[in-house]
């Protein structure tokens, strides 16, 4: 190496201690230069390590960046996401999204809240300042300080330049056909989930789940098609908002569906609200009485009393029943509107709507039957829908009897209007029951859900009974000529403090159309109309909720393609012939 | 050009010293004043300044600086450690008089004022203390029969109770670790190194357990919702949102909350507005510089210019590496700068004072003269 002697092996003159101390330090006899060099390449070694770490973090960074993102935000405060499109059946949009830039503030990264505050108040008076200064002076990363301004606001904020004030777009709810399909399509809150109707279903449906991990940010989504009609709908909540002023009634309401598809072509419940506005939605007489509310249907239920019959084959069209003099149960007294004192023959049980005769019908079925063929359509059950409200029907707890013979008239028995609306549809369509939808659903579809519950021959029979009363029964002031309707009218007596009221009444109408070859069927129901001078006093039916029905089915049926047919025979010769020919 | 015919001091400089490390640490400065243009008028017009205070001031810093660091790399290292013990006595009472009769700012008396002059003294104290530690532990290995194990404890023990009294805590890391590490490269055993880990170790908890602020930023660094980390957050969102290529120049808006964004934070500055590219540009830099020069203290034989060399590299390259692994929130935050990036009088003159006493001792010296050195130093043993 070269020609000295390392240093460190010789000085023997060291005194012993130091010497001690030394090879304590350092060891003994250790050549302490190639020792330093061999150190000094271990702390290269060490500084690599430190530098390739921070490199690797450096790197980290450049890879999961994100340049045009917005600043961090760590919250849990969901930024209102994308929802898909909601369409009627033929396209129209009833709900979509624009983009509206929100206001929020950073409290942790703000220099000056109080100059801060002053700043905003300035550019939006209606601000809370007190509660904007809480906000700001709260630590937490992320406060929203104004949701949904206007494009104004935001660049006067924009321009003061207040640092750890940002905004963020969002996307908000539109609907803008404003109340029209408000029950049906619901809405959504700030943060654009759906808490009611169709909304809150897209919701359960995983659009939640997606908002959750921040998928649901894009306009991809597949526009959702509904069944309604939004023509349809805008007629039939025309007519019923002057049906409902006319006969000064508390509500009014109204449902259209496929009886073939089970598809709700139109639904309206007034008064509604607007969807834009959805605090008037917790008015609780805006509830939606066709799912929301459960009722006695009255007589319309007569339908599926006689259906019973029919189907069961004990009771034919030229079957009589005693209705001479009322039926008396306990302290019950049941009587007819329309009393004929005589024996009836099936024909004109339906069309005089006589409670004795559908007693007699159902007694002669016996109570378990009557039960057993309600559960069958589906009138003891909750009906689930997409709608997230649902009703259940209030079904006695012990039914006996007695129960049997009111249910077989319409009372005794609260279901929902729609869940009834199916079992009906069921008697005209040929006999299957289809769960009613408020989606685009197809023949096909529809067929692989149905379920027989009738004969076709009882369909036919019911349909005749149906066409039959339009024509000289209660419910001929809806006879709309060229359509071929059949209809039945029901008038309950609502129960006010635990009694049945003589003046409180919910008037019904269901009407099916054409009654040959049944596509539609109609319900109109009126909530406690009232007689005016036009009705002779009366408040029944056949007075408010029938002519309704038919101003309703003139303006819809050229809406739905129902060609107008005329000189077309009777009930009896119609129906009536191809159901025996078919035998 | 220079002539190699005639034998100037100029020419012997030009064709002795490191050209490389001498172009790193100018792209350093370089770099420095790009992002002092970037990242210091925020923070000038946030404390009511001319926008281009600092960026002048910089500048103005770096003629000085570039005159140190040349001026320093001429001497020889026998004028080193006669400057540096010059300099260490002079930085020394100056960080007494800073405790003494400094003006306290931020909660610290580091500074005080000479000659209308800001000077933060402890900087100078660093270079100078590892020049001086460095040659006492040449001399160990050298001439056993000096007490120079003793007096390098000494020093250390003068040196660090004085810069605990200002407190400065990242500067007593940085010193203790250096003086450590040049320790262990004297050669010592390593259950000795074990030993000062477990000292370094416990001092660490001890100031964790009594010191209050030490222990927030500890706890804050272990979980950052315990409290403010509004620096750190800042920072790490800065390199997120600069990716690989930055958003531009002038286009960042970290600066603007950042209140350190000109000195301990320049490097999240550089990220956001240049990108990580010239962050890893800077890593290189910085590390071109110290395992060149660690590794021309390996092959040097003295070991007075060894440890000397090795103890400015380790300096300069263990501050960078705090400093961004702070900004990267790798480590627990502390103050320290990012050298000849950062602004900062003091720190980027005592900065080119040690790289030019680097420079100096890693140029290339004929063997004869090193061994004349040698001999001279060896005059006095009894060999």
């Amino acid at each position: 190496m070269d020609a000295m002697q390392p240093p460190a092996a010789v000085t023997p003159s060291e005194p012993w201690r130091r010497r001690l101390v030394r090879s304590l330090l350092y060891g003994r006899n250790v050549d302490r230069r190639a020792k330093a060099a061999a150190r000094v390449g271990l702390v290269i070694l060490v500084f690599s390590l430190v530098y390739t770490v921070i490199a690797v973090r450096l790197i980290i960074f450049g890879v999961t960046s994100d340049p045009h993102g917005p600043r961090r935000i760590n919250t849990q405060d969901r930024v209102a996401t994308a929802r898909p499109d909601i369409l009627d059946r033929n396209g129209e949009i009833l709900a979509t999204d624009v983009i509206v830039p929100s206001l929020f503030g950073e409290p942790r990264k703000i220099i000056d809240v109080d100059e801060a505050v002053e700043l905003l108040t300035a550019v939006m008076p209606d601000l809370d300042s007190r509660e904007m200064r809480d906000r700001l002076s709260s630590q937490k990363g992320f406060v929203w300080l104004k949701r949904e301004i206007s494009p104004k606001q935001m660049r006067e904020i924009h321009r003061l330049g207040i640092p750890s004030i940002g905004f963020l777009n969002e996307n908000k709810r539109i609907y803008p056909n404003g109340p029209t399909v408000s029950h049906l399509i619901g809405h959504v809150n700030i943060d654009n989930q759906g808490i009611a109707g169709i909304e809150k279903w897209l919701d359960s449906r995983g659009l939640a789940a997606l908002h959750m991990a921040g998928f649901a940010t894009d306009r991809l989504q597949k526009p959702v098609e509904l069944a309604v009609d939004l023509r349809v709908e805008h007629a039939l909540r025309d007519e019923l908002i002057a049906a409902r002023k006319k006969f000064k009634a508390q509500a009014a309401a109204g449902l259209i569906t496929d009886v073939n598809t089970g598809e709700v072509v139109a639904m309206v419940s007034v008064p509604d609200y607007n969807p834009n506005n959805p605090g008037e939605a917790l008015d609780p007489t805006r509830i939606n009485r066709l799912t929301t509310g459960v009722y006695e249907m009255g007589s319309t239920f007569k339908l599926l009393t006689i259906g019973m019959g029919l189907d069961s084959g004990k009771v034919t069209l030229a079957s009589s029943f005693d209705a001479r003099s009322s039926l008396r149960y306990g302290r019950f007294n049941i009587s007819d509107y329309h009393a004929q004192r005589r024996i009836l023959t099936v024909p004109e049980i339906f069309t005089y709507s006589s409670n004795i005769g559908t007693a007699r019908i159902a007694l002669a079925m016996g109570v378990e039957h009557h039960q057993w063929y309600l559960k069958k359509m589906g009138q003891l059950d909750r009906l689930r829908t997409e709608l997230p409200e649902s009703a259940e029907p209030l079904v006695p707890k012990r039914w006996k009897e007695i129960n049997t013979v009111t249910i077989a008239f319409g009372h005794g028995l609260s279901v929902a209007p729609l869940q009834a609306v199916m079992g009906i549809s069921a008697l005209m369509n040929g006999g299957l029951l289809v769960p009613p939808t408020f989606l685009k659903r197809t023949p096909d579809e529809a067929a692989k859900l149905a379920k027989r519950v009738v004969k076709p021959e009882t369909s036919e029979m019911m349909r005749y009974l149906m066409r039959l009363n339009a024509e000289k029964g209660t419910a001929a002031k809806a006879n709309v000529t060229g359509y071929y309707i059949g209809g039945k009218t029901g008038t309950s007596e609502k129960v006010i403090n635990g009694r049945y009221s003589k003046t409180k009444l919910l008037n019904s109408f269901t009407a099916v159309l054409p009654a040959d070859k049944p596509r539609y069927l109609i319900l109109i129901m009126l909530d406690e109309p009232q007689a005016i001078p036009g009705t002779h006093g009366y408040a029944t039916s056949g007075w408010n909720a029938v002519p309704t029905g038919g101003k309703v089915i003139a303006r819809i049926a050229p809406l739905l393609g129902v060609a107008p047919r005329f000189d077309l025979p009777t009930a009896d010769k119609l129906i009536l012939a191809s159901a025996r020919g078919n035998r | 050009m220079v002539s190699r015919t005639e034998r100037t001091t100029f020419g012997e400089w030009w064709w002795t010293v490191d050209k490389m490390m001498l172009a790193a640490l100018a792209a350093l400065m370089l770099a420095g004043t790009v992002l002092s243009l970037a990242a210091s008028p925020p923070v000038a017009a946030r404390i009511g300044l001319d926008p281009f205070h600092f960026v002048n001031r910089h500048i103005l810093f770096l003629a000085p600086a570039i005159a140190v660091l040349i001026g320093t790399s001429f001497l020889t290292p026998h004028h080193i450690r006669r400057v540096s013990l010059i300099v260490f006595i002079l930085s020394l009472a100056l960080v007494g008089a800073a405790i003494l009769f400094g003006a306290e700012i931020k909660g610290a008396r580091r500074w005080i004022v000479i000659l209308g002059l800001n000077i933060q003294p402890s900087e100078f104290l660093k270079p100078a203390f590892v020049v001086l530690i460095a040659w006492l532990f040449g001399e160990s290995a050298r001439r056993p029969e000096m007490p120079a194990n003793t007096i390098a404890l000494a020093l250390l023990g003068l040196v660090v109770p004085l810069l605990v009294l200002q407190p400065d805590f990242g500067q007593t890391m940085l010193i203790a670790l250096v003086w450590g590490a040049l320790f262990f490269m004297a050669g010592m055993r390593m259950i000795w190194v074990m030993g000062l880990a477990g000292v370094a170790a416990a001092g660490l908890a001890g100031a964790y357990f009594t010191v209050s602020h030490v222990t927030k930023r500890i706890n804050r660094f272990l979980d950052p919702a315990t409290g403010d980390s509004f620096n750190i957050t800042i920072a790490l969102e800065s390199f997120s949102r600069g990716g690989w290529f930055g958003q531009g120049p002038g286009e960042g808006t970290v600066k603007r909350v950042l209140p350190e964004a000109h000195t301990d934070f320049v490097f999240a500055v550089a990220a956001e507005e240049f990108g990580v590219v010239l962050c890893l540009t800077l890593l290189a830099l910085v590390a071109f510089v110290v395992i060149r020069a660690l590794a021309k203290a390996m092959h040097n034989e003295e070991p007075f210019v060894r440890f000397a060399a090795s103890g400015l590299a380790m300096l300069f390259g263990m501050q960078a590496a705090i400093n961004m692994a702070v900004n990267l929130h790798l480590i627990p935050a502390k103050g320290m700068t990012f050298p000849f990036v950062s602004y900062g009088g003091s720190s980027m003159i005592s900065m080119a004072f040690g790289m030019g006493m680097l420079l100096a001792l890693t140029r290339e010296r004929p063997r004869a003269e090193q061994l004349a050195s040698q001999d001279a130093a060896l005059a006095g043993s009894p060999a």
